[in-house]
């Protein structure tokens, strides 16, 4: 499934929910389906800077496509990184660079958009973008 | 003036705003404290009638200008009973006072001299302490705490000795809203002959603080948490110390005569006062502790009081919910958490309902760390919020706990 694909299924299941707390609680359950990252990598290098709860962000290559895992101590992050991981994971480095991200307005996560918002929403979406960026720059090498 | 809480919502406008459909419940005082008309009015008729540079011009808007923000000055001395108003320094706020009072003792001590701060500061007062240590060499000590969050003074006579120099210590701990025996601490400092900083940024918006009687060395805090604008403090030093401390920063306003020889510096406070200051935020300063006054201390007290006794009582209704900070002696701040949740999504949550609390570590990681915890959810408490406002409160954890767990 392309990206875009990813995110119209998204705002199509988001849509059937009336109130913020349907979202929010929809979010949560997300969280639980998302793929974990490995006990023994949870250290500094993969936490994302930015949050006021821990975010670890570990990526892999799998047959020239990246492969996210992740996992938070808050689950409110968790859904919002499994959401990311859904969207971006198991995608070529290209098509995760050229991905933009307005669907999480059109989810109702706008408020997590601010780049001064404390859950950081913000610096996950550009550590995937970074991720991504170094595996195409070896790609090229 | 009698307390009309109705009458006191009203002063503050932002209290009427609607945050996501619901109506504010602001909770976050301990950070930054709302502020009354009478403040708000007082900033504007500065900037519409008489805004001008002070103690420069002979002209009279600058003469205006220059009365209003003194007589400010002397109402600060006033409010906390200080000896003199010039032993008032105005300052940008608590961080810069320390950080003037920290430069200066750059200069004074000497390697092997000791500093005492206590466990439970805010990283404002840790900082700069570390940096003036790396800097003389002298030794950084800490009075710990206990499991309710107050300071073991037996722990703290054992570190007094002669060659403390200097004791910094919250008059109430933003985190926990313990209340610290600040006039017991200086009493036994005084002793061996060091001398004392209080950082009061956490404890004025409470209580009223009595520098004369407390006898305290140096004493500083924000206008902004007391109802006054940001960027504007206040830095008490007795006169001695005053003159002894070297300047903080060079520039104008601070000196008493310049030729490339030699400059002499001028006396208190314009000695640390280098600078055009915060002038509207200094006169308005004075408007908020004009406005704290005209309700009466005595009055916040009792309120807030109440407020913190309901809010902990229903709190600890809430299965799994654990308060931090539970000593006798506290002003009206909540921090808690509830078992195998994190505080930032209860915050997040509460948000989402219109209650504006804080999560997080709230700048003092020494006492998440002494609790091991990532951080806590902190409800504080002003003399406007109601106890509806707290029913809210509670209301919205007890539904971000079943949301969340």
């Amino acid at each position: 499934m392309t990206i875009e694909a990813i995110q119209e299924e998204l705002i199509d299941e988001f849509s059937m929910f009336e109130d913020w707390m349907q979202r929010y609680e929809y979010m949560i359950e997300l969280g639980k389906s998302l793929p974990l990252i490995d006990e023994n990598l949870k250290n500094d290098d993969k936490l994302i800077k930015g949050c006021q709860s821990k975010v670890w962000l570990n990526s892999e290559m799998k047959d020239g496509n990246i492969i996210f895992t992740a996992d938070s101590d808050a689950i409110i992050t968790k859904g919002i990184i499994a959401i990311l991981v859904r969207v971006f994971s198991n995608q070529k480095p290209q098509a995760i660079l050229d991905a933009n991200t307005n669907f999480i307005d059109e989810i109702g996560l706008k408020e997590h958009l601010s780049p001064t918002r404390a859950n950081g929403l913000v610096s996950m979406i550009k550590q995937m973008k970074m991720y991504a960026l170094a595996y195409q720059t070896q790609h090229k090498n | 003036m009698s307390f009309n809480l109705q009458k006191i919502r009203n002063d503050f406008p932002i209290l009427s705003r609607k945050i996501n459909g619901y109506p504010l419940v602001y909770l976050d005082n301990a950070a930054t404290s709302q502020k009354p008309q009478q403040v708000i009015d007082c900033i504007v008729d500065y900037y519409s009638n008489y805004n001008a540079n002070i103690h420069r011009g002979v002209h009279t808007l600058s003469q205006e200008a220059t009365d209003a923000y003194e007589a400010a000055r002397q109402k600060i001395q006033t409010h906390f009973n200080a000896k003199e108003a010039f032993e008032i320094i105005f300052t940008a706020g608590t961080t810069h006072g320390i950080n003037l009072v920290a430069s200066g003792f750059s200069e004074i001590l000497k390697k092997g001299d000791e500093i005492i701060v206590s466990a439970m500061e805010h990283h404002s007062n840790i900082v700069p302490w570390q940096m003036l240590c790396e800097k003389t060499g002298a030794i950084l000590k800490v009075i710990p705490m206990n499991e309710e969050g107050v300071l073991i003074i037996s722990e703290y006579e054992k570190l007094l000795n002669i060659k403390t120099k200097l004791v910094f210590v919250n008059h109430v701990s933003n985190a926990l809203g313990t209340i610290n025996p600040i006039a017991e601490i200086i009493e036994k400092a005084h002793r061996v002959g060091a001398a004392v900083l209080v950082d009061g940024a956490q404890s004025c918006s409470h209580i009223k603080p009595d520098f004369q009687k407390l006898d305290v060395d140096f004493y500083v805090t924000s206008a902004h948490k007391m109802c006054g604008p940001t960027g504007v403090g206040i830095l008490y030093m007795k006169e001695e110390l005053g003159n002894k401390l070297p300047p903080y920063q060079g520039g104008g306003e601070m000196i008493a005569e310049v030729t490339f020889e030699k400059t002499t510096y001028a006396g208190l406070p314009h000695k640390f006062e280098a600078g055009t200051p915060n002038i509207c935020g200094g006169i308005a300063f004075g408007a908020a502790i004009d406005y704290l006054n005209n309700i009466g201390f005595e009055a916040i007290e009792k309120h807030e009081n109440e407020l913190l006794k309901y809010a902990t009582e229903k709190l600890l209704e809430i299965d799994g919910l654990k308060i931090y900070g539970t000593g006798p002696n506290k002003t009206s701040v909540v921090s808690f958490n509830i078992e195998g949740i994190h505080p930032y999504d209860i915050g997040t949550i509460v948000d989402k309902l219109g209650i504006a609390v804080r999560t997080g570590h709230h700048c003092a990681q020494p006492i998440m760390d002494f609790y091991k915890i990532p951080g806590t959810v902190r409800a504080s408490f002003a003399f406007y919020n109601t106890l509806e406002e707290v029913d809210a409160l509670v209301n919205a954890v007890k539904k971000a706990k079943m949301m969340l767990s």
